[in-house]
């Protein structure tokens, strides 16, 4: 709806700027789904269920690795080029989802990973899978520090801008700028993790 | 510019320099999860403690001394720094909490347990500095 301010006669009518989506840093309607999956995770983990395992580390992992791609090649690029007031726009609903999504799945892929490795012996030194999976631990202890240390806060800090009456248009570049470039580095090692699983599947 | 993004003015928070506190923290946490990484390498052998125990007590100095650091800032939103830290505190315990479960649930004892239950420990409380920090530098110290 675009609502038009009384001007003086002749002068163009400009539409006033739409006023800024409420931000929710953390969507609370997400939380019950984030605890029900940790929840499936640590009785899969219990019960030594390897179809569970496999279950929590094939789905969690294939869109972990998924959405680092998507966000670093192809979401990241277009949200480079769109004028600041898009991306904040932009921002303000993706965001949020992505506060709760990624540290779900990684966790997921993570402990139900070592798991199925512990069950499969990949983890023994004397296995012959034993270091590709030295190798992507290796590949996922530097995604964590550049996704927890770069990132997330970057991610935090346009979310805490958009709630702001007057966001610092310049701020929320440069950290977006961060968030795309570390998404695209992210994107660049998951295709080092699929090289590795798909190695480990064969 | 379009109407409701301004751009930051020299002298504001966001363009003030601050020491490196997101720095030290990822420091921290590299040496943490290259330990863990070290140890898990080696199973099911015992790996030899000492290189894990040492990126374990870098680690917990480097978190302490960005901890210091951010104590020293002033003026420092501190309200926002703590609600982000508080609720991202709450979050990797929760996360800390399932790696804690599966180490033990793998039958992991002794002094093995300790160092990686240390490093889960400096890693749980990096993360929620890290984020704290990096929200509370942009925010006007009068709003918290």
């Amino acid at each position: 709806m675009t609502d038009m301010t009384s001007a003086a006669p002749g002068a163009v009518m400009a539409p006033a700027e739409p006023a800024p989506p409420p931000v929710q840093v953390v969507p609370l309607l997400g939380l019950p789904f984030v605890a029900v999956a940790l929840a499936g995770l640590v009785a899969a983990v219990g019960t030594n269920a390897l179809w569970g395992l496999d279950f929590f580390h094939v789905v969690a992992g294939g869109l972990w690795t998924a959405i680092d791609l998507f966000v670093g090649f192809i979401v990241g690029p277009i949200i480079g080029r769109l004028p600041i007031p898009a991306r904040a726009a932009f921002s303000s609903r993706f965001m949020p989802k992505m506060v709760l999504l990624m540290p779900t799945l990684v966790i997921c892929t993570l402990v139900a990973g070592w798991q199925l490795a512990r069950h499969e012996g990949n983890i023994l030194v004397s296995s012959p899978h034993h270091g590709w999976v030295v190798a992507s631990m290796v590949v996922v202890g530097v995604m964590a520090v550049i996704a927890l240390g770069v990132l997330e806060p970057a991610n935090l800090g346009v979310l805490f801008e958009l709630k702001k009456p007057q966001p610092d248009g310049a701020l929320i570049e440069r950290l977006m700028r961060r968030f795309i470039y570390t998404a695209g580095i992210t994107g660049i090692m998951q295709v080092a993790t699929l090289v590795i699983m798909t190695r480990l599947a064969t | 510019m379009t109407a409701g993004l301004q751009e930051s003015a020299p002298g504001s928070v966001a363009a003030r320099r601050l020491p490196p506190i997101s720095e030290l923290l990822m420091a921290s946490m590299a040496c943490v999860i290259a330990g863990g990484i070290y140890l898990a390498a080696h199973l099911p052998q015992r790996a030899p403690l000492g290189l894990a125990a040492g990126l374990l007590a870098a680690g917990a100095a480097l978190l302490v001394a960005a901890a210091v650091l951010v104590s020293l800032l002033r003026p420092f939103a501190w309200r926002i720094f703590f609600r982000v830290a508080g609720w991202a505190l709450v979050a990797y315990a929760v996360i800390a909490g399932l790696l804690e479960f599966t180490f033990v649930y793998d039958h992991t004892r002794g002094s093995l347990l300790v160092v990686l239950t240390l490093s889960l420990l400096v890693f749980a409380l990096d993360i929620p500095l890290l984020l704290g920090f990096s929200v509370a530098r942009y925010q006007d110290p009068d709003s918290g």
